[in-house]
């Protein structure tokens, strides 16, 4: 018999088209390899019941963004013992939560930018907006500002003035309780994706955005960004992007799969600038190109993480379990 | 190394679709359609108000005696019978209008599309309100026009901005507008507005766009006269009957002086060859008689009640220094807020508070708008509209504390 896999996709997020974009491409690559795969979105009602009464063999986890990354959706599909693709749940909401990730990244010795966290509350109820005026010499100007918690580059924006900084700050809080306030790195933006082995990162994608920025405008339609697999980079250049990418996984306890992008400075060094558990699968997306770069065609790319699923699942209990 | 090519069609496309990319906020509306959200976004006629039975009658006699004809081609123009309920519909606010000056569109958006495409080169000038109607900015935008932009405030367009343009050797190609409720800003030409414009126009010989999809949608107040009505000769009439009866059957029209006519019906054929016969079939049936005009009271009594229950929350929930439009009819209120705030930025936090607008952005081609969204009342129910604005209130309450804050 056909094994039946559930694709998750969809749910509350802000990124939930993208992850049904994702969820579909998936779906049809589990199907031309004789896979029972069908979506389930978590954000129809009732996701637990439909998805208990489905009897999967796993459950491949293609969502984008809060519950289905940062670990709310994993901790319900432990508890009802099925198998799934990814990460755990804990490491799940360190890395996708930018504040605890970059702590965790910096106190292991990972190159990230420097930064410093604004949270809401203190500037409700503490009153702490001058503050910021303290993070702009701290951190260097110019900065990038993001959400703590989001994704697809959703409520980032570029600061060059500390005059514009209470608005970026303002734009970020609107999808999460934090902010993070990075000093910007120019030079070449690459991705570095893993599949199955942490220590040993895919070819690196090189994003160039047509607009100069990779916002969602540049992540999403078709032809605002070129794309080279592997990356125009020296060979010590790209060998230190694996390291750095490598040990980020690590720290952060990635499983299965994992994108971690980064900044490549004018002189050559990395910088680790996000790290994602559940990348995009979309047909604009980073990890299937570094796939395919290095002749893993995306059909054959869904089957090898959801075997790494399946391998986990607990033998065959008897019938009448 | 290579290089990725993620859409083989990149260095094919128009220089028209340029503008045509992924956006933000319409993921946000993605999350913003889900059912736990009230949405003051999206301008959706109630139809549930449409009597089911006389949809049915009226669908089923169709099929039953008009078979052949609903599932054939038909005449590019539409037919007479339709044209001549259309004209009745524009009969209802003094407008005279004869059939055969008429073409049939699907929607008022094609009639919109087919009068770009007949009147544009790319580069020329066109004048539209600030804010404009987003629709009509999209079908236009694909002929390469240069926006103008002309402010309007709560009697309409500033007609004095209009002339001054003018005056500096502006040449538009037409001037676009929204008199009736207009889509956003809520707002109704005054009479003088009206009659400025008309005047204007006509010496300038350039024609007036009267897009008028709200105008029978009015919950009190005198009537004013439609532009057309005003002066038929310069005044190309664009209808709808999707906020009568329904969006659903995309039927629309565009009424216009004949050598214009006959270009926007070889447009139309060009694009379509013709509208859905059925459809047109079944609008001319549920127009005849009088069961149009019982479902339009209907409407016009919810509509106005849920523009009662905005009103009312609004006063009740919004800050202090936040302003927003009194419509007598249609479907939106618009609202200026402290220009502190962005409500393109802050469309995500009102979204995970489980309610959704339209930012102002999207109403102006150049990027304006930040403080200002639309709210639409014509789809929630009164009690979900109180929530809605009571969830908006809060959250813009939370926002200008935050400003405050960073603002020291």
């Amino acid at each position: 018999m056909r094994e039946r896999i559930a694709v998750l996709a969809g749910g509350h997020s802000p990124e939930r088209e993208v992850s049904l974009r994702s969820g579909h491409r998936v779906m049809t690559a589990l199907q031309s390899k004789g896979y029972d795969a069908f979506v389930l979105d978590p954000g129809e009602e009732p996701f637990v019941e439909t998805l208990s009464a489905a009897r999967v063999s796993a459950c491949y986890v293609a969502l984008h963004g809060k519950d289905g990354e940062d670990g709310t959706v994993q901790r319900l599909l432990e508890l009802l013992g099925v198998p799934y693709t990814g990460t755990p749940p804990f490491p799940c909401q360190v890395a996708f939560d930018k504040v605890l990730a970059k702590e965790a990244l910096h106190a292991a010795g990972v190159s990230t930018p420097p930064w410093v966290t604004v949270q809401a509350t203190a500037l409700r109820d503490l009153a702490a907006g001058p503050i910021l005026h303290q993070v702009a010499e701290r951190v260097g100007l110019p900065v990038v500002v993001k959400p703590s918690r989001a994704g697809s580059a959703m409520g980032l924006s570029f600061v060059d003035r500390e005059a514009d900084l209470p608005h970026a700050v303002m734009s970020a809080l609107s999808f999460a309780e934090a902010v993070v306030v990075e000093r910007r790195i120019d030079g070449t933006e690459v991705a570095a994706s893993m599949v199955g082995s942490r220590e040993e990162p895919l070819p690196l994608v090189e994003v160039v955005p047509k607009s100069g920025v990779f916002d969602y405008a540049a992540r999403y339609t078709p032809g605002a960004t070129e794309y080279y697999a592997p990356a125009r980079l020296a060979p010590e250049v790209t060998a230190a992007c694996h390291r750095e990418a490598a040990r980020a996984f690590v720290t952060l306890g990635l499983r299965d799969v994992g994108r971690a992008d980064i900044m490549v400075d004018a002189r050559g060094v990395s910088w680790i600038v996000d790290v994602n558990t559940s990348p995009g699968m979309t047909d604009t997306s980073l990890l299937p190109m570094g796939a395919q770069s290095a002749g893993l065609a995306f059909p054959d790319l869904c089957q090898r993480i959801l075997q790494l699923a399946l391998s986990r699942a607990a033998p065959a209990e008897d019938a009448k379990s | 190394m290579a290089e990725f090519n993620v859409d083989p069609y990149v260095d094919l496309y128009a220089r028209r679709t340029s503008g045509m990319s992924a956006s933000e906020v319409r993921a946000l509306f993605a999350v913003a359609s889900r059912p736990e959200v009230v949405s003051l976004a999206g301008g959706m006629p109630y139809v549930q108000a449409l009597s089911s039975e006389d949809v049915l009658e009226v669908v089923e006699s169709v099929l039953a005696e008009r078979a052949d004809a609903a599932l054939q081609y038909g005449a590019g123009q539409g037919t007479p019978a339709l044209r001549e309920r259309l004209a009745m519909l524009m009969a209802e606010e003094d407008t005279e209008a004869d059939p055969e000056d008429m073409v049939v569109t699907t929607g008022a958006q094609q009639a919109l599309d087919l009068i770009a495409k007949v009147l544009v080169d790319p580069g020329d000038e066109i004048v539209v309100e600030a804010p404009a109607y987003v629709g009509a900015l999209s079908a236009f935008s694909a002929y390469e026009p240069r926006f103008l932009q002309i402010e309007l405030d709560d009697d309409g367009m500033i007609v004095e901005h209009l002339e001054d343009a003018l005056v500096k050797g502006v040449r538009p190609k037409f001037v676009y507008t929204v008199p009736n409720f207009h889509n956003p800003a809520g707002v109704t030409m005054s009479h003088s507005r009206r009659e400025q414009l008309v005047a204007l126009c006509r010496e300038a010989r350039i024609p007036i766009v009267e897009d008028n999809p709200y105008g029978l949608l009015r919950f009190e107040g005198a009537r004013e006269p439609t532009l057309r009505s005003m002066d038929p000769h310069n005044v190309i009439y664009v209808g709808t009957v999707s906020k009568v009866f329904s969006p659903g059957v995309r039927v629309g029209w565009a009424l216009a002086e004949p050598g214009l006519l006959r270009r926007l019906i070889l447009a139309k054929e060009a694009a379509d060859l013709c509208g859905s016969s059925f459809t047109m079939l079944v609008t001319e049936r549920y127009l005849s008689g009088e069961r149009w005009r019982a479902n339009l009271e209907r409407l016009v009594d919810i509509y106005r009640r849920r523009r009662d229950a905005m009103l009312a929350a609004l006063v009740e929930h919004f800050p202090a220094d936040a302003s927003w439009t009194h419509p007598a009819g249609g479907f939106y209120v618009w609202v200026t807020l402290p220009d502190y705030l962005d409500t393109q930025a802050m469309l995500a936090a009102a979204v995970e508070r489980r309610v959704a607008y339209v930012p102002g952005t999207a109403f102006y081609p150049d990027g304006r708008g930040r403080d200002k969204m639309r709210l639409a009342f014509c789809y929630p129910t009164e009690d979900d509209i109180a929530e809605g604005v009571r969830r908006l209130g809060l959250l813009l309450a939370d926002e200008q504390e935050l400003y405050r804050s960073l603002s020291g």
